[in-house]
């Protein structure tokens, strides 16, 4: 019998949205203790910072461009490799249970197996991806996955209580709610216990009750929160009032200051603030991020803290259903997301191409098996989440298989020494209407690089680059900065050294989402 | 502005006539349309059923034997405007290029509209090349 494997993740959560990274918002006890028995990482980044890639990037254990999903609504390919088909192989049980997204969710005509599982279940001895059982849901109570169709069957009540994604023109949602009018903040009448966060561990620890006690498993428990829209239930809203959450230190407090800030980057950066330019389809298109006020900055970090506190205990009745398994001391659990979330940060919301630590740092927790006796510890250096699925390799005492490019995570920084941990790749390919925008990105040494290649809105000699330490904010552009002349030139070479080949041909976009 | 245009081809290694009987046949759309179950053809309006139960009612614009170009709109409330154009262009005796354009608005249904398309080109490709189908 090997050691058991949680695999749990959120969806767009940022690095300081937990407490054991210094979050003040929400209460999260559990993924704290979970850090104080385990190994804590402060500088995790994704490969990509939208959900397709980096969950690609999850599974596959490759950067972007080697496993080719370069955009939300390009397709995993059905054959694409997968750590879990490797654990399945070798006698794992596996299943996924929440938020997939390795096909795109528009697809009216179910062109995509993850959109038809619901109505043509797995057969007995086949598998999705290396998953033996395969559970899906996403933020709202429509649509084809397993949740809205439970949800329509048991509570059809519910299913139009959710904020309305997309508009009347099918573009993501501007409509404003709540008491501030802040974008895509609503009032959810659902109950708690219907809502997908509930059900996802619901689910979870059904499976996990129909194991065998001698069963190794890997389960991949995939919360669709806190990502927006932000509308839990609103029986929860009294946990936090909006009007105690503080601004976050990474949002300029009046206009005159975001301004400037933003004409030191690049100029996409100010062209979307200003509402002339939407390059990623999940900002919504007639939004104007320059209109976005305080109060509607607290107001999305109260509804997104309280999103967070409900998957914290969704977990801990998940790990009360383990241990009433008597597996306490034989599962690993490793806690993370797929990439993080403005949250107010230079005056925006959402997510796009910007690689700064709002969308690049993410919270990663390991917690190995309390019977392995793991020492506790912080790890400092770079790590992505291109090395989890061979850490999950690792944990069950699998060789990595070569089409993997990560490494088995670190246990403390001398471990990250020696074995290499320099740096993290970062990767943004978008193609909107004619709006195109390319940027590779190097995080080492305490500095974050981004050299942005030729599209709509650049020529190709833009970039930048920030010093983590004394910037922590990455308010100061150190690009064209004579003093860091040389560090960019190192920086550059080095992530072109290491930057993997686009996969060719290129993968088409499928669908927006 | 809010419509969207999008377009996709392939080369297939079969004489531009025979591809060109395959796309003008407007009822037999679902045999190489992944994610379409049937159509149904009455006069110029074509009904296309979809895998996840709906149906889509469309007109049929245009069907050219000379230039090889099949024209439709779905008439679903849900869109403003659509045209779809499919053009079979000859490359050679033996291998032609199929273009398979969609317009729409909202324009978000011209990205999902589009990757439908691309699959059925594809389809189309290996069904005209692999197993010689007219």
């Amino acid at each position: 019998m090997g050691r058991k494997i949680l695999f749990v993740t959120t969806d767009q959560q940022r690095y300081d949205a937990i407490g054991c990274n210094g979050g003040t918002v929400a209460r999260t006890p559990v993924i704290d203790g979970l850090a104080a028995q385990g190994y804590r990482y402060e500088r995790a980044q994704p490969q990509s910072v939208v959900c397709m890639p980096s969950r690609s990037t999850m599974l596959t254990g490759q950067h972007v461009s080697t496993h080719g999903v370069w955009m939300n609504g390009v397709a995993l390919p059905a054959d694409a490799p997968s750590v879990a088909e490797v654990l399945h192989d070798a006698g794992y049980r596996t299943a996924l249970i929440g938020k997939p997204h390795f096909e795109p969710f528009l697809d009216p005509v179910l062109r995509f197996t993850e959109n038809r599982l619901s109505r043509e279940p797995l057969s007995d001895g086949l598998t999705h991806r290396g998953f033996e059982h395969f559970e899906a849901a996403t933020h709202g109570g429509q649509g084809m996955l397993h949740y809205a169709r439970w949800l329509a069957a048991n509570h059809p009540e519910a299913v139009g209580m959710f904020y309305p994604v997309l508009d009347g023109s099918l573009e993501v949602n501007a409509l404003g709610g709540g008491e501030t009018g802040a974008p895509q903040v609503w009032e959810n009448a659902i109950s708690k216990e219907w809502y997908h966060t509930d059900w996802v561990a619901d689910r979870t620890i059904t499976w996990l009750d129909g194991l065998a006690a001698d069963d190794d498993w890997f389960c991949w428990m995939s919360f669709p929160d806190p990502h927006h829209p932000w509308d839990p239930p609103k029986s929860e809203l009294g946990r936090i009032d909006w009007r105690d959450v503080p601004l976050p230190d990474g949002y300029p407090q009046t206009a005159a200051e975001r301004e400037a800030i933003l004409d030191a980057k690049p100029r996409h950066w100010r062209a979307w603030y200003d509402g002339r330019l939407v390059s990623n389809y999940e900002a919504p298109a007639d939004w104007v991020p320059a209109t976005m006020t305080a109060d509607h900055v607290r107001e999305v970090n109260q509804r997104n803290a309280i999103e967070c506190e409900l998957i914290d205990e969704a977990l801990g009745r998940v790990l009360a259903a383990i241990a009433a398994k008597g597996w306490a001391d034989d599962v690993d659990i490793v806690f993370t997301t797929d990439h993080g979330e403005f949250q107010g940060d230079f005056g925006l919301l959402f997510k796009g191409p910007y690689h700064v630590d709002a969308l690049m740092r993410l919270p990663l927790v390991w917690r190995p098996a309390p019977s392995s006796q793991p020492q506790p510890s912080a790890i400092t250096k770079p790590v992505g989440l291109v090395d989890l699925a061979p850490t999950f390799c690792h944990i069950a005492g699998l060789p990595v298989p070569e089409w993997m490019e990560g490494k088995p995570l670190p246990t403390d920084d001398t471990d990250a020494h020696h074995r290499g941990f320099e740096r993290s790749l970062t990767e943004w390919d978008s193609v909107l209407f004619g709006v195109d925008v390319h940027l590779r990105t190097i995080t080492r040494d305490g500095w974050v690089l981004t050299t942005y290649m030729p599209g709509h809105s650049h020529d190709g000699t833009e970039g930048e680059l920030y010093d983590l330490s004394a910037d922590p904010l990455q308010r100061v552009n150190r690009w064209d900065d004579p003093a860091c002349a040389a560090l960019r030139s190192d920086l550059v070479a080095d992530l072109w050294d290491h930057q993997p080949p686009m996969h060719t041909p290129l993968r088409r976009v499928e669908a927006p989402v | 502005m809010t419509l969207g245009s999008i377009r996709h081809q392939i080369r297939i290694r079969r004489s531009a006539a025979d591809v060109w009987a395959r796309v003008r046949d407007a009822a037999g759309l679902h045999t190489w349309f992944p994610g379409l179950t049937d159509c149904q053809v009455e006069g110029s309006t074509r009904v296309i059923f979809l895998a996840s139960g709906m149906a889509m009612p469309e007109e049929i614009l245009l069907i050219d034997d000379v230039q090889r170009r099949f024209q439709y709109r779905i008439t679903a409330p849900i869109f403003r405007h659509h045209r779809g154009t499919i053009d079979v262009i000859e490359l050679g005796p033996e291998e032609c290029m199929v273009v398979y354009s969609t317009e729409a608005d909202p324009r978000t249904m011209a990205l999902t509209i589009g990757g439908g398309t691309a699959g059925a080109l594809d389809e189309l490709q290996r069904q005209m090349e692999e197993n010689g189908a007219l």
